[in-house]
C-alpha cells in the first residue's frame, strides 16, 4: 500500500469523524433548543400554586431550586408537594396549594434552612415578612360580608389579625339600617400564607391568595401621592391649600357633609329666593 | 440465540450461582437499599425523636440531620444560572466528588441510580431473545448531551435538564410521587430494548457522563488480575454494559498496556468479575500491576485518552 493511498484513507476516516461529530453536535443541539423552548412553556407557575416562604422570585428560583425535596420533609405540616411530571407546576420543584393546605408561619421556618441553594432565601429570618403571594377578597358578590352578614372568619383566622386584614365598616344600602363588616386585605402585611383561603366558608373561596404580580396594580412611575407628599414636605406643592368658598347670600352658610344650608338667625323669615315663584314676582311688584 | 442465553453460563457452573451473581445481587441491594432508606425514613421519623434517617433526595439530601450530599451535576446546573448555593451545598458536593473519586465515578450509574435497573432489564432482555441492531449512537453523544445540560441553564437561567432528567425523576418519583413519570421511564426501557443497545446509559444520559468524567481519575478500579486466564468465552463482552472499556486492559498485554480498567466510562459495576469462570477480574486499585507484564501507566493513559473511538 502506498503512501499516498494511505494518507487519502486517513483523510477520509478524519472526514467522516468531522462529519459524525458535527452530526452529533447537530442532533444534541436542536434536541436542546426543543427542551429549552418546552421549558419555557412549562415554567409558568399556575396562580394557585404558591411558592414556600422565602422562595425567590419565580424566574431566578427556578434557576436555583433543585428539587430535592428537603423543604418537603422539613414542613411540620406537611403542606409541601413536589410537582410530579404532568402536574401544571414544573416538575419537581416545591409548592402548596392555599386552599387545602396554607403555610401555617411557623416562626422558624423550618423549611428554609436545609436548603442547598438559596432558592428559598436563608436571609428570611421573620416570617411576618414572607411574601408568598397576596390575599385578595376577589369574588365581592359571593362574599358573605359584602351580602352584609356577619362573617369575619378571614379576618379573625388571619395570623397577622388586625394588619394583613381589617373590617371597614359600611352602611348597608340594601337594608337601610344595618352596617356591612368588610374585610379588607393589606399588601404592606399579608404574607400570603393562605390561611384566610383555607378558612373562607364558601364552598369556592371568595378570598384567594395570587401570586403578588398577578394581585397587586403598579402606578405610573411618574405619580406623586399628593397628601403622602405634602406630608413629606410639610406644605402642599401644588395649588395652596384655600378653605373653599361658597358663594352665597349674606346671611346664609353651607354645611357640606352636615347639615346643608344654614340660614343665619333674623334672616330666618327673609328669604332670598322662595320655593314659590310667585312671591320672586310679586316682590318685584313690591319693589317697584 | 442459544449462545446469548447462555452467558454467564460457565461461571454458574465453575463458581455457583451465588458467586456468579455476587456483585449484581450486592449492586441491587445497593440500589434498592438506598431507595429503601429514603422511603422508609418518613415513618421512623417519629420512633427516632424527630430525626430523619435521610431526607431528600439524590439532588441534594441530609443524612442524620448531619451529612449533606448534594449531586455535583445539577448543583453546577445551578451555578451556571447564576445563583451562590448555600455552604451545606458546597460541603456536600465535595463530600461526593471525594467518594466517587475514591470508589469510581460511574459507580453512581451502577450503585446508586435507579434507572439502571430499568435499562439493565431491557439489555437482558435483549440478550434473552436475541435482540440485535437499531439505531447507531455514538457513545460520544453523551458528552455533547453534557455540554447541552451545562448550556441550557446559561442561555435560559432555568435548571433545564431537570425538568426531564429521568435519572432524579425516577429517584424522585419514588420518593415524592411519580405522576406521569413513569412514562419516561418506560421510554428509555422501549429505548434501550429496541432502539439501541444500551442506549441510554452507554450513549446519551449525561449524567453518567460527568460522573464519567469524575471517574476518569478514580481509585478502585476492576482489574484484568489473570489475563493470561482468558479463554475468549466473551461472556464479559457479552454482559459488560461498556465493552470497549474492558479491551485494552484484557487484550493490551502486548501492547504493553496494563491490566487496570481505566478508562472513566466503567461502571465498575462488577458484572466482568461475575460471569468470568476463569476469575481473571477483580476489584483493585489504579495503580494495580500485573507481576507479570511491568506495564507503564503513561502507556496505558494514552489508549484511555482517545475513549470515543467506536468499539461497537
Amino acid at each position: 500500500m502506498s503512501e499516498v493511498e494511505k494518507s487519502r484513507e486517513k483523510g477520509v476516516n478524519r472526514r467522516k469523524f468531522l462529519v459524525d461529530m458535527a452530526k452529533t453536535a447537530c442532533g444534541v443541539g436542536l434536541m436542546g433548543m426543543g427542551l429549552g423552548l418546552y421549558s419555557r412553556a412549562a415554567s409558568s407557575l399556575p396562580a394557585q400554586a404558591i411558592r414556600p416562604p422565602g422562595a425567590l422570585p419565580e424566574e431566578e428560583f427556578l434557576g436555583a431550586c433543585i428539587r430535592c425535596g428537603l423543604c418537603v420533609r422539613d414542613c411540620p405540616y406537611g403542606i409541601l408537594k413536589l410537582a410530579s411530571p404532568g402536574e401544571e407546576v414544573p416538575t419537581g420543584t416545591p409548592y402548596f396549594t392555599a386552599r387545602t393546605g396554607p403555610c401555617e408561619m411557623c416562626e422558624d421556618i423550618p423549611c428554609i434552612p436545609n436548603c442547598p441553594t438559596n432558592a428559598l432565601d436563608h436571609e428570611l429570618k421573620d416570617i411576618n415578612d414572607a411574601r408568598m403571594g397576596l390575599a385578595v377578597v376577589i369574588d365581592q358578590e359571593t362574599c358573605i360580608a359584602f351580602l352584609g352578614l356577619r362573617c369575619e372568619v378571614c379576618f379573625n383566622i388571619c395570623p397577622i389579625r388586625g394588619k394583613a386584614i381589617t373590617l371597614d365598616y359600611e352602611h348597608n344600602k340594601r337594608s337601610g339600617k344595618h352596617a356591612r363588616f368588610l374585610p379588607v386585605v393589606h399588601s404592606e402585611a399579608c404574607t400570603g400564607c393562605g390561611l384566610c383561603e383555607k378558612a373562607c366558608i364558601l364552598e369556592e373561596a371568595a378570598i384567594k391568595v395570587l401570586p403578588t404580580h398577578l394581585a397587586k396594580g403598579v402606578l405610573g412611575k411618574h405619580y406623586r401621592i399628593g397628601w403622602e407628599e405634602k406630608a413629606k414636605a410639610g406644605h402642599s406643592l401644588v395649588t395652596p391649600d384655600v378653605r373653599h368658598q361658597y358663594n352665597l347670600p349674606e346671611g346664609v352658610q353651607y354645611d357640606l357633609q352636615g347639615k346643608g344650608l344654614i340660614m343665619d338667625s333674623g334672616a330666618t323669615d327673609d328669604v332670598p329666593i322662595s320655593s314659590n315663584p310667585l312671591d320672586t314676582l310679586n316682590r318685584g311688584l313690591e319693589n317697584q | 440465540m442459544a449462545k446469548q442465553a447462555a452467558v454467564g453460563a460457565e461461571a454458574v457452573e465453575a463458581k455457583g450461582w451465588i458467586r456468579a451473581h455476587k456483585w449484581l445481587l450486592l449492586r441491587r441491594i445497593s440500589q434498592i437499599g438506598i431507595l429503601a432508606l429514603f422511603l422508609i425514613s418518613p415513618y421512623l421519623v417519629d420512633r427516632l425523636d424527630g430525626t430523619w434517617v435521610v431526607k431528600g433526595n439524590l439532588a441534594s439530601s441530609m443524612t442524620l440531620d448531619v451529612l449533606p450530599l448534594t449531586d455535583p451535576h445539577i448543583l453546577l446546573q445551578a451555578i451556571l444560572t447564576g445563583i451562590t448555593p448555600h455552604k451545606d451545598a458546597v460541603i456536600g458536593v465535595v463530600i461526593v466528588l471525594v467518594f466517587y473519586l475514591l470508589v469510581g465515578g460511574r459507580v453512581y450509574c451502577s450503585w446508586v441510580c435507579p434507572v439502571n435497573m430499568v435499562t439493565d432489564a431491557a439489555s437482558w432482555l435483549r440478550r434473552r431473545f436475541g435482540i440485535r441492531g437499531g439505531a447507531r449512537i455514538d457513545r460520544s453523544t453523551r458528552y455533547w448531551m453534557l455540554a447541552m445540560t451545562l448550556v441550557l441553564p446559561l442561555a435560559t437561567g432555568a435548571i433545564v435538564w431537570e425538568l426531564f432528567n429521568p435519572v432524579s425523576l425516577a429517584f424522585r418519583g419514588i420518593v415524592f410521587g411519580m405522576g406521569l413519570g413513569w412514562m419516561v421511564l418506560l421510554g428509555v426501557f422501549l429505548f434501550d430494548l429496541l432502539v439501541s443497545r444500551e442506549g441510554w446509559c452507554g450513549r446519551l444520559c449525561p449524567v453518567g457522563a460527568f460522573y464519567a468524567l469524575v471517574g476518569k481519575a478514580s481509585l478502585l478500579r476492576v482489574v484484568a488480575d489473570k489475563r493470561e486466564q482468558c479463554d475468549d468465552c466473551m461472556d464479559c463482552f457479552a454482559v459488560c454494559p461498556e465493552q470497549k472499556v474492558i479491551r485494552p486492559a484484557l487484550k493490551g498485554a502486548d501492547k504493553g498496556i496494563g491490566p487496570v480498567i481505566l478508562a472513566g466510562e466503567c461502571t465498575n459495576c462488577g458484572r466482568c468479575i461475575d460471569v468470568c469462570a476463569e476469575d481473571v477480574f477483580r476489584f483493585g486499585s489504579r495503580f494495580s500491576k500485573q507481576k507479570v507484564v511491568d506495564s507503564g501507566e503513561r502507556e496505558t493513559a494514552g489508549e484511555e485518552s482517545k475513549p470515543f473511538s467506536d468499539a461497537a
